[in-house]
């Protein structure tokens, strides 16, 4: 059997040791009234040659971002990754490690741990940021969770539309059963109204979200919002880009309590979704709501500067049914990523990606709304996405490009049923001006047909 | 071998011009982009500057100064740390799979959803219940959405007063803390002498206000639940129903199956039973699967097949709609579905089998030294305790912990569960020989009789020795700062 | 600090009654339990606690617990200097230590509460 060691003669020799006569005496303590009489209904095993032949059949029936040009985005983005994050992240004491409980054998993991909780403050321009948490989505409802027991009210959270509709539904599924409601503000206009915040929030409002770029791609006025969250004595929760953190004005600059954000940007493959990362960074005032794990540093018995998981008593494993989250296992691997990707890049390596992202997707914005029957659905400041108003089914005119080799963006009206003829277009770093001009060309020629 | 070299923090090595990552000149047209000045950085984020060399030594050096299950025996109770195959990883890599957007049009992503549909039917078929979600992130968001369909289940039903959670003492705290999210009470069941659920106490916490009743089982102490039925029946009775813990599945696929002992729902840690690399921390998996009576209240989407072609189906109207972003940890859901096709239906049951003959064997030979409470066979691992040091020498379970690291041996899990004193919980998994369990076993019995001071301040061949907790905690220094 | 004056709250508070005022602190028996004390939260001067009420929250490394205000009152004032450092709870629970001061609601009574002896009985009970 595959990866399993002792032999039939080890078997003999360890039963006698524990003094069972064969393998299913040890399985006495479950009622053989309650033992599946048959063997499981599960194909029999295959060799690696055999494996490798059916992952790579089922590898060929998809069309991914390397058979298409990809142009999606909606929180996932095709960034490039530089060779030396895989290179670390797939070292084996890196990746078949578990969480560092015993802290004298983890010093790399934990030192990592206390770099990324560093480069993360430094990104988005907070206190404190946690090990990490699951994805963008979860990372929201968990800021949620910290603004609720931090304000102790229970009113309304407030959350804008232009959120990215999962990460919205995510915090709908998590607030359910707790003594609060979501109330989303409408963006009919694609981004949010600083003045609809205004009229919104009360004494009992705990905290407004919102995200920039949002998931139209265009950008909120975040200090304006957080301005109005602030004077009803609400959290002002920001769910951010890390790759525009490379030129534009950081959470913590801005005036965010907590910033949250999906961190796949910084160095994880697509891979259909996950494994992701989420970001979570906060003023210090918030440092004994954060869910999650936290890496400090403290000295050993030799005076050595040390690394150990601390403030372990808000974790549910001591706080169980007190703590205010219930994260275990986190995405420390993605962390790693993270944590490389960025010091790869740098500040000016960050800056620099970012500054490409900005420029191809004005140009491509352009090439785009220069086709006739093409316009911007917003004329607000973007990113590296933006909405297009394609004045027929998206849906339609999106397989059309699908089958001239285009993952041309995302129908924004399977979130938006309004916007049924908006395409919502992402351009990272790695398009080319021949993709870009590949696209205007295919799009124009699909809307003319 | 200790290697200092570039092993301060990053943030210590930067030195101001440094890169590594080089981007190209932009191919398209000067842009003349005015962004509002108060959305716009006067400079990027202050991150540190190093070269491609710096940053490499820096890392790689780091990672050796972890304990890793490809170094080292692991024997971390409660968390399945298994042998992680590589071909995992190399598959993992086909750009068919990695470069997948996660919102790509069904047309374009049939194999993965292939891949996916036969997870869901494995998971259904190593349970034994009907329905299943692949979506939650881990174990314990696993949990906190079965919570969610068990309490919109009870409103859908107009059961609204069972708000009570039913834990045992044993639980992990991810039990407790998910009731409490979900909107639930958590109450706690006492485990009897014999660490099973103690029924004259269940007896006395059911009624009209229970709602779920979670438990582990195998149990965290590794004792199956022998009256698992009864305790179906009561919490059935009573009208609430059943969660399983699935930590400790690894003991038992294809040998029980959760739905067959009546279970109405359970979550899996597909990183645990079905060997994703834990990564230092996460990545997990947690999928749910639930009676068909809940599947209605499952998040969306699932994979559902129509003829050869493959859906994600979002039409749910009582779902409780989402737990996370996107469909799933596919990198670990990935990993376990080669995983169980590696094995086969035969290979999964030996390595139930594996595991469990490890667990006993290295029981009986930790029994040669220390109280082991709860009596035998065990499942897949067993609680073990240190308190007779404790008495005796005044050693501690951690100093036995700390002492392991000085001989190559990753440390058992420490006090936990709650229930046993100066508690060793030892998983051994399948995928260790009997010579790995023999010195791992020779080494604790030795360091029984060591000098006590020797064990106090162990460990002392590792970089650092006992970090203070204390100071850690009171002034609690979380980021590097100039 | 005689603590045999003291009245005690099964859940290991403490209650110093001076006419219509009362200091609030844990016991010996709470400190050495919790060990190292890490962090300790409580109320803000005006609180109004019925007696039981959860009035903060105190912390060590492996443990954290919910304080009881043993009897009814408004809290006047709090131990700020045990808060910034947490050791004065470790080191003089009964005096030092002391984590609020309380005007006593006008029905309030330490009828409810342990003499010195019960609670010694009550915990050498837990051993």
């Amino acid at each position: 059997m595959p990866y399993l060691l002792n032999t039939e003669a080890d078997i003999a020799e360890m039963l006698a040791r524990i003094g069972a006569a064969s393998i299913d005496d040890l399985f006495a303590p479950i009622p053989s009234e309650l033992r599946l009489q048959r063997p499981l209904a599960i194909p029999p095993g295959m060799d690696e040659i055999t494996l490798t032949e059916h992952m790579s059949t089922l590898a060929r029936k998809n069309q991914s971002a390397s058979d298409a040009v990809c142009f999606l985005g909606g929180g996932a983005y095709d960034h490039f990754v530089p060779s030396v994050v895989d290179v670390i992240a797939s070292r084996s004491e890196n990746y078949t490690a578990y969480t560092p409980y015993q802290a004298e054998a983890s010093q790399g993991t934990l030192q990592c741990v206390f770099e990324y909780q560093t480069l993360m403050c430094q990104l988005a321009g907070m206190d404190v940021a946690n090990a990490s948490l699951y994805e963008g989505g979860s990372a929201v409802a968990e800021a949620v969770l910290m603004a609720l027991s931090f304000t102790g009210r229970t009113g309304e959270v407030l959350i804008a539309e232009s959120v990215h509709p999962e990460y919205r539904l995510t915090l709908e599924t998590y607030l359910a059963n707790l003594n609060c409601k979501v109330r989303t503000l409408p963006t009919p206009d694609g981004v949010l109204n600083p003045d609809d915040v205004a009229k919104a929030v009360n004494d009992q409002t705990v905290a407004v979200v919102a995200q920039s770029p949002n998931f139209f791609g265009h950008l909120e006025e975040m200090e304006a919002i957080g301005v109005q969250a602030k004077k009803a004595g609400a959290l002002f929760i920001a769910s951010f880009d890390p790759v525009s953190m490379g030129i534009l004005k950081r959470p913590g600059d801005y005036g965010a309590d907590i910033a949250v954000a999906e961190g796949q940007g910084l160095g994880v493959p697509l891979g259909f979704g996950g494994p992701y990362l989420g970001i979570l960074a906060c003023k210090k005032e918030f440092l004994r709501k954060i869910p999650g794990r936290l890496v400090g540093q403290t000295t050993d018995r030799n005076g050595v500067r040390s690394w150990v998981l601390t403030l372990q008593a808000h974790e549910q494993h001591i706080a169980r049914n007190r703590a205010t989250s219930n994260i275990c296992t986190n995405q420390s691997l993605l962390a790693l990523r993270a944590t490389v990707h960025l010091t790869a890049l740098g500040p000016q390596g960050l800056k620099e990606t970012a500054e490409l992202c900005l420029q191809k997707s004005h140009y491509a914005a352009s090439e785009l709304c220069k086709i006739p029957g093409v316009s911007m659905m917003s004329a607000t400041p973007f990113f590296k996405e933006f909405t297009i108003r394609v004045g027929g089914d998206a849906k339609e005119v999106l397989k059309r490009l699908r089958a001239e080799g285009y993952h041309a963006g995302l129908a924004t009206g399977q979130w938006y049923p309004n916007r049924k003829d908006c395409i919502t277009i992402a351009v990272t770093e790695k398009r080319t001006r021949e993709e870009i001009d590949g696209l205007a060309a295919k799009l124009a020629s699909v809307l003319k047909a | 071998m200790n290697n200092p070299q570039s092993t301060e923090l990053i943030f210590e090595l930067s030195h101001k011009g440094r890169r590594c990552h080089r981007l190209p000149a932009s191919d398209v047209p000067m842009q003349t982009v005015v962004l509002p000045g108060y959305q716009t950085a006067s400079a990027p984020p202050p991150l540190p500057e190093v070269g491609e060399i710096d940053l490499i030594r820096h890392f790689t050096n780091l990672s050796t100064r972890n304990m890793c299950i490809d170094t080292h025996f692991y024997p971390l109770g409660s968390c399945t740390m298994k042998y992680n195959p590589k071909r995992h990883e190399r598959l993992a890599g086909l750009p068919g799979f990695a470069n997948l957007h996660p919102l790509q049009d069904d047309d374009t992503i049939q194999g993965m959803l292939e891949l996916l549909f036969g997870m869901q039917e494995y998971l259904i078929e190593i349970s034994g219940l009907p329905a299943v979600s692949l979506q939650p992130a881990a174990g314990a968001q696993g949990e906190l959405a079965a919570l969610f369909v068990a309490a919109a289940y009870f409103r859908d039903k107009g059961q609204t007063h069972r708000r009570k959670v039913l834990v045992p003492d044993s639980a992990h705290g991810t039990n407790p803390a998910s009731a409490a999210l979900a909107g639930f009470e958590a109450v706690t069941i006492k485990s009897g002498s014999d660490g099973l659920v103690d029924l004259n106490d269940l007896k006395t916490k059911l009624g009209d206000d229970t709602g779920v009743f979670m438990i582990t089982n195998p149990n965290t102490l590794g004792l199956f639940e022998k009256n698992i039925k009864t305790i179906a029946e009561m919490v059935h009775g009573a009208g609430g129903l059943i969660y399983l813990d699935g930590a400790n599945m690894n003991a038992i696929l294809g040998i029980t199956r959760p739905g067959d002992f009546g279970a109405d729902m359970q979550h899996y840690n597909v990183h645990k039973t079905f060997t994703g690399p834990h990564g230092g921390g996460g990545p997990g998996s947690g999928p749910i699967t639930v009676r068909d009576f809940l599947a209605p209240y499952l998040p969306a989407p699932i994979v559902r097949r129509d003829g050869d072609r493959y859906f994600l189906d979002n039409d749910m109207p009582k779902s409780i709609g989402r737990v996370r972003s996107f469909f799933g940890t596919i990198g670990i859901l990935f990993r376990g579905y080669c995983y169980v096709r590696t094995l086969g239906r035969d290979g999964l049951r030996a390595a139930s089998e594996h595991a469990v003959l490890n667990a006993n064997y290295l029981r009986a030979r930790v029994a040669e030294g220390y109280d082991v409470p709860h009596p035998g066979p065990c499942m897949h691992e067993f609680v073990a305790s240190a308190r007779s040091l404790m008495k005796g020498k005044k050693v501690r379970a951690m100093d036995v912990c700390k002492r392991l690291l000085d001989f190559g041996y990753h440390a058992p899990t420490v006090y936990f569960p709650l229930v046993v004193p100066e508690a060793l919980m030892m998983e051994p998994t399948e995928t260790e020989s009997r010579e790995t369990l023999d010195a791992f076993a020779d080494t604790l019995l030795a360091i029984r009789n060591e000098d006590p001071e020797m064990l106090k301040s162990a460990p002392h061949t590792h970089i650092v020795s006992r970090p203070d907790e204390v100071k850690a905690a009171k002034e609690p220094i979380l980021r590097w700062q100039e | 600090m005689d603590e045999t004056k003291l009245r005690f709250a099964t859940t290991h508070e403490w209650v110093d009654r001076d006419g219509e005022t009362a200091t609030v602190g844990i016991t010996r028996f709470a400190v050495d339990q919790l060990t190292d004390v890490t962090f300790l939260e409580l109320p803000k001067v005006g609180k109004v606690l019925k007696a039981g009420d959860e009035f903060g929250v105190i912390e060590s490394v492996k443990s954290t617990s919910p304080l009881y205000a043993p009897v009814a009152g408004e809290v006047i004032a709090v131990n700020d200097a045990a808060m910034k450092d947490t050791g004065l709870i470790n080191d003089d629970p009964y005096t030092k230590g002391w984590m609020l001061k309380m005007k006593l609601a006008p029905s309030a009574t330490l009828d409810h509460l342990k003499s010195h002896s019960d609670y010694e009985t009550q915990i050498a009970d837990s051993h």
